[in-house]
């Protein structure tokens, strides 16, 4: 059956009218649980706001087994998804670099569309500094191709890599993130005794 | 009376395991609909790509990064994630307005800094993110998340990395947040 556009379940015209809609709740979603707010976000590599860890742990481990079920019961062929290719030293290189922007900048992309809908300006300039990088990138292009282009291993899986059937790393995910659940509850309340500046 | 206070004082923010649940879903969603996650960054790309076709043409076909994104059929606005990254603004807008958070324009800082080094930082976060995720090929978004969901070795690397970085430096910059 699935994916339904690929498969031509759903017609192609309605592409942009089902981006828009999960694009909607995907904001919905990020603001109602704080992420429109950088000092919630941030919060997870100070320890006193552990939110990012646990709707981002949540959520991959929900989507893992979910894709599991629906492979199992023959609802989506998993071959036809898109497998996000892996590049990686320029991957690495690239989070890295990412890693300081998060936390100088205290939001990453989709979280700073939804601080600007309510209204924040440090929001609107992480926005502007996004656009800025990219066409630095852009310009300095030729001097990175090479880089760039290194370590292509394919658009491959964590069980193509290993031989290790996919079902095994959505199990130790599942148990990685129950314990950062409950080790990040305990930190959290100790941080917060000793934080002043940031209202909880 | 009581129930304006906690309005006021307490920002209402959803159980994050909840918000953590009806994330997953939706990225179930999204790639059992269209066959790929969701993502962020890939819209300012475009708007990158259009910005120079427009100013500048002759540039955007020279540029070699740039020109893939061009195509003489439409604009590289015409793309699924701009339209989705629309939707996350007003997704954002619909939530901030129903939970009461949509102010006037401000800037939300720790009281230890001022609003030029909170802009200041935000622009250079901005920045470097935007150059990161053209390297790490999607942000947290398309990469960290929807790329570890369906299992993809490079996207559980960048959020291994990505966070992970975050964690090593987050003391250098300890002061702009508490």
């Amino acid at each position: 059956m699935g994916p339904l556009i690929p498969n031509g379940i759903i017609s192609g015209d309605w592409n942009f009218v089902i981006a828009l809609l999960l694009g909607i709740a995907f904001g919905f979603i990020l603001e109602a649980s704080g992420f429109s707010s950088s000092r919630n976000i941030v919060g997870v590599f100070y320890g006193y706001n552990f939110v990012v860890l646990r709707v981002f742990f949540t959520a991959v481990i929900v989507a893992m087994v979910g894709f599991l079920y629906f492979d199992y019961f023959g609802w989506l062929d998993l071959d036809k998804i898109f497998i996000l290719p892996t590049y990686l030293s320029p991957m690495i290189a690239g989070s890295v670099i990412m890693g300081f922007g998060f936390v100088l900048g205290g939001f990453c992309p989709g979280t700073s569309y939804t601080a600007i809908a309510i209204g924040k300006i440090d929001g609107l300039v992480f926005s502007i500094g996004l656009f800025l990088g990219i066409f630095i990138f852009s310009e300095i292009f030729p001097l990175f191709k090479d880089f760039y282009y290194s370590g292509y291993l394919g658009n491959v899986t964590l069980s193509d890599v290993t031989g290790i059937p996919a079902a095994w790393f959505a199990f130790a995910f599942t148990i990685i993130a129950l314990a950062a659940f409950w080790i990040t509850m305990l930190i959290e309340k100790r941080v917060r005794k000793n934080i002043k500046e940031y209202k909880f | 009376m009581k129930k304006n206070t906690i309005t006021k004082n307490r920002p209402h923010y959803i159980n994050p395991y909840l918000g953590g649940v009806l994330l997953g879903l939706l990225v179930i969603l999204t790639v059992y609909i269209t066959g790929r996650g969701l993502g962020a960054s890939g819209a300012v790309k475009s708007a990158v790509a259009t910005t120079v076709d427009v100013v500048a043409p002759n540039n955007a076909e020279s540029n070699p990064y740039i020109s893939k994104f061009i195509s003489d059929d439409h604009s590289p606005m015409y793309n699924w994630l701009v339209f989705e990254s629309l939707g996350i603004f007003f997704g954002g807008l619909l939530s901030g307005i129903l939970f009461g958070r949509v102010k006037k324009p401000w800037v939300e800082k720790s009281p230890k800094i001022t609003s030029k080094t909170r802009l200041i930082a935000a622009l250079a976060g901005g920045i470097l993110f935007g150059i990161g995720s053209q390297f790490g090929r999607g942000c947290s978004s398309g990469a960290a998340l929807s790329g570890s969901s369906t299992f993809s070795l490079g996207g559980v690397i960048v959020m291994l990395a990505l966070f992970g970085t975050g964690y090593a430096i987050a003391w250098l910059f300890k002061k702009l947040w508490i």
